[in-house]
């Protein structure tokens, strides 16, 4: 596969085609539904089975070597800002449940608007500095780091 | 093919490829360019696009400054041991004096980052590594880049460099496609910044058939940085340094938090430790200044993870394979087993599905590790890449012209993969390459080098051409025959890419040799390869534009692959023997090749030069025992 469609879940929304990084789900034009065009480009990265608002989408593991009967579910709750996973081993003795975060923040908010940042100067344009540095590499007024502050300098160049 | 054409002018900063390289880049030009027009043209779609595309569990590159753990020049201590020498240390301590502060920024985005409560600082996997809650990372850096891009165009593949009619050797722009519509996308840019990945899928991989796709890197990553660059006529600098990772075996799953933080470790089929045993065997190949078992332990300088390959192969040819992870002891923790079930949903989700379908419980049962075919890339433990001025207050002369990023075509940069003898940069590093080149691309505009830039419509037609060839060869040629894949005018992308993946295993040092490769066997892959891209050209058929992108991700890996094999030929020894072996010059020679290997191939003539190029040494040798970790 190893990603497929169930028939009956789908109704062609198509957000897992815009998703796929490998280009490779697409809507069957007749049916009107998604299908995998190229399973052997596929990742298995689950971001069509994430991205599907009817859960829609599973995987079976790669016919090269995994045997049938097992399942891995996924569910990303963007607002929560929390995923959560479904693990069942094919004989059965293992069902799993995991959680984990995805987000500290409300989905958006973190980011900084540039262009209402304060203008660089032109020293910073001249020096190495990026935005926000040298704070944000150790939250004090220091320089950035340079050959002669790491009491380096400059070795010859050697060919052979 | 009724396929519009849709320009998009007065660019200042073209992002091309929006991984993590690309989304740094874009984040960082809107602050040192604010007026400046930013545009990103991106194959996928940047929410998930890339090798981050699934998530990240760690960051691979973080210092610590804020905390007092490590600095700059002790990663390149680290970079340099593990590539056995060869690593550009003024790349790559630009990039870890800045890398911190990407670092910090994800956070500040709502990245979610452990922390270890005792010491308040990050949770460190290992003295490099710190353990995220990344499954939204990629989601996360593209959110910060799309506010900052003034456009952002997804599902365009970028086939070609635009270059300045007006003056040699600059950059004007890209074109390429839109993989939807099937229009064709013209941008004239004052500046272009490759962040456009690695390759996978140029070596055969030991998946096969359906699973073909379970690679370690993304199937996507196409060489498409490599291809861009070279046919741009940049140099290109360490592309023989291709890499062979020791990871679970069938899934791909990392192994990175499972040696470092959960502490597991491997032994043979007969349940013994076996690196040790090669040691002198290898010291003897590759001399002590680059293994040196005893130094390693005192000061826990790293042995070179090529070398530990070595011993993996090595064992598992003498016939005591399978090798395998002994996870049976961490993982009767409860914490620890969540953390490594956690560490492949986060990234290689492949993996927990494999070990679902064949019940294996790590609990219970010690999974198989194997190495991989061979990756080119210039980000992970590897340096393959562009050849790219320094930062001026710590470059050489020979390597800085200019430009921080800036390669030898100018007015064209690179991030990530992009970039060649920066090894160990990883998703923070590569994120960190990207703001370094955007703030270079603006003051390069600032300072009025990309002024009176022309390009014709001619060159605009021609590629235009050459870019829907493949859909035109399919729609003259397929009707002669009744019906199926085969016909005598053409191949598809997927047999050509299977004729690649097959040569370049055999000749070039796959793992169906045991990556082994000579002078001879070379020079016959070349001469195949030749074949392949002449079939390229005149018989290349794509049903439709899906398969129209195929073609093009294969054009540009039949380019990086020819680069892997003109670097491969020039450099006569075996420098990282566990990544490649040259049978015909098996030891490390430092006498003959302590030194950059660089190449350039000519536009016009496709001719290669190659040249080789002095290694500096910035940082000296004196390794403190790790603090961190
Ligand atoms: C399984 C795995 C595990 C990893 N583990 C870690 C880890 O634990 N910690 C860590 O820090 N790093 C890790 N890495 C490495 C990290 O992901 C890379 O170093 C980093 O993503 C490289 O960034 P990049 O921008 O160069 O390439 P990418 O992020 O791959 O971006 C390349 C971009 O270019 C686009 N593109 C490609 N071709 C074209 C074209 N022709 N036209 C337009 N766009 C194009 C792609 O779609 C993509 O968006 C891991 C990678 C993998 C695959
Ligand atoms: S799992 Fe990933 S590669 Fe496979 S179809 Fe879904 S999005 Fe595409
Ligand atoms: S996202 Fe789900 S419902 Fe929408 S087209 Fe894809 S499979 Fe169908």
């Amino acid at each position: 596969m190893p990603t497929f469609v169930y028939m009956t879940r789908c109704d062609g929304c198509g957000q897992c085609v815009d998703i796929c990084p490998s280009d490779i789900m697409h809507i069957d034009k007749s049916l009107r539904r998604a299908y995998n065009i190229e399973p052997n480009m596929c990742w298995e990265c689950y971001s069509c089975v994430k991205a599907c608002p009817h859960h829609a989408i599973d995987v079976r593991g790669y016919a090269d070597f995994a045997p049938l009967g097992h399942s891995v579910r996924v569910h990303r709750d963007e607002e929560k800002g929390i995923i959560s996973w479904r693990i069942k081993f094919r004989n059965g003795k293992k069902d799993m449940d995991l959680v984990a975060p995805i987000t500290t923040k409300p989905w958006g908010t973190g980011f900084p608007d540039l262009k209402a940042e304060p203008a660089p100067s032109k020293e910073m344009r001249a020096s190495q500095l990026l935005y926000k540095e040298p704070k944000y590499i150790r939250m004090d007024d220091g320089d950035i780091r340079t050959l002669k502050s790491a009491g380096l300098s400059l070795k010859a160049g050697v060919y052979y | 093919m009724g396929y519009k054409t849709i320009v998009e002018d007065n660019i200042d900063v073209l992002v091309v490829g929006a991984g993590l390289g690309g989304t740094g880049a874009a984040f960082e030009a809107r602050y040192w360019g604010r007026d400046k027009k930013i545009v990103i043209a991106e194959k996928a779609n940047i929410d998930r696009s890339g090798a981050v595309a699934q998530g990240l569990y760690a960051i691979n590159c973080y210092m610590g400054a804020r905390f007092g753990e490590n600095n700059p020049e002790d990663h390149v201590r680290y970079a340099r041991i593990d590539l056995m020498g060869m690593v550009r240390e003024d790349l790559a301590f630009d990039m870890a004096r800045h890398v911190d502060s990407a670092v910090h920024q994800f956070e500040e985005w709502g990245l979610p980052i452990m922390r270890n409560k005792k010491k308040g600082s990050y949770q460190r996997e290992g003295r490099w590594q710190i353990m995220i809650h990344g499954e939204s990372y990629k989601p996360i850096v593209a959110e910060a880049a799309k506010r900052s891009a003034d456009k952002v165009y997804n599902r365009i593949c970028v086939t070609h460099l635009l270059l300045d009619e007006a003056k040699e050797n600059r950059i004007a722009g890209a074109v390429g496609f839109n993989v939807r519509t099937g229009n064709y996308h013209v941008f004239k840019s004052k500046t272009v910044i490759v962040g456009a990945g690695g390759a996978s899928n140029i070596f055969k991989p030991r998946s096969v058939g359906e699973g073909a796709g379970r690679v370690w890197y993304a199937p996507w990553s196409s060489g498409s940085a490599y291809g861009l660059m070279i046919d741009a006529g940049a140099k290109m600098t360490q592309m023989e340094n291709r890499i062979v990772l020791a990871r679970f075996k069938d899934g791909y799953g990392p192994v990175g938090a499972y040696f470092l933080h959960l502490k597991t470790y491997t032994q043979n089929g007969l349940g013994e430790k076996y690196e040790e045993k090669w040691w002198p065997q290898l010291q003897e190949m590759v001399g002590k200044e680059y293994l040196d078992p005893e130094a390693s332990h005192l000061t826990h300088r790293p042995i070179p993870t090529c070398l530990r390959n070595h011993a993996l192969i090595s064992e598992v040819n003498a016939g005591r394979g399978p090798i395998h992870m002994v996870t049976m002891e961490a993982f009767q923790d409860p914490h620890l087993e969540e953390i490594g079930w956690h560490n492949f949903l986060g990234m290689t989700v492949g993996q927990a599905v494999l070990w679902a379908a064949t019940n294996v419980d790590p609990k219970y049962e010690n999974p198989e590790l194997t190495t991989s075919e061979p990756y080119v890339m210039g980000s992970h433990a590897t340096g393959c890449g562009g050849w790219a001025s320094g930062p001026e207050d710590v470059s050489p002369p020979e390597y800085f012209w200019g430009y921080n990023r800036m390669m030898t075509v100018e007015g064209l940069f690179g991030a990530g993969d992009a970039i060649g003898g920066t090894p160990h940069a990883f998703s923070s590093g590569s994120f960190t390459e990207g703001r370094l080149a955007a703030k270079a691309a603006c003051k390069y505009i600032d300072d009025g080098k990309a002024e009176g830039i022309r390009v014709s419509d001619r060159q605009i037609e021609e590629l235009r051409e050459k870019i829907y060839k493949p859909l035109e060869t399919y729609r003259v040629y397929s009707n002669e025959v009744v019906a199926g894949t085969v016909n005598p005018n053409f191949i598809n992308p997927r047999q050509g890419l299977d004729r690649l993946q097959k040569l370049m295993d055999e000749y070039c040092g796959g793992f169906g040799v045991n990556y082994m490769t000579n002078g001879n066997l070379l020079k016959i892959g070349l001469k195949k390869l030749k074949w392949l891209e002449e079939d390229w050209h005149n018989g290349m058929g794509a049903a439709d534009i899906h398969e129209l992108l195929r073609a093009w991700e294969l054009y540009h890996r039949i380019r990086t692959s020819e680069c892997v094999f003109q670097h491969t030929l020039f450099r006569e020894e075996t420098r990282w023997p566990g990544y490649y072996y040259r049978g015909d010059f098996m030891k490390l020679d430092d006498k003959n090749w302590h030194c950059l290997t660089v190449s350039r191939r000519d536009r016009k003539t496709g001719q290669y030069t190659m040249e080789k190029a002095p290694l500096y040494h910035l940082v000296d040798d004196k390794e403190k025992t790790a603090k961190a970790g």
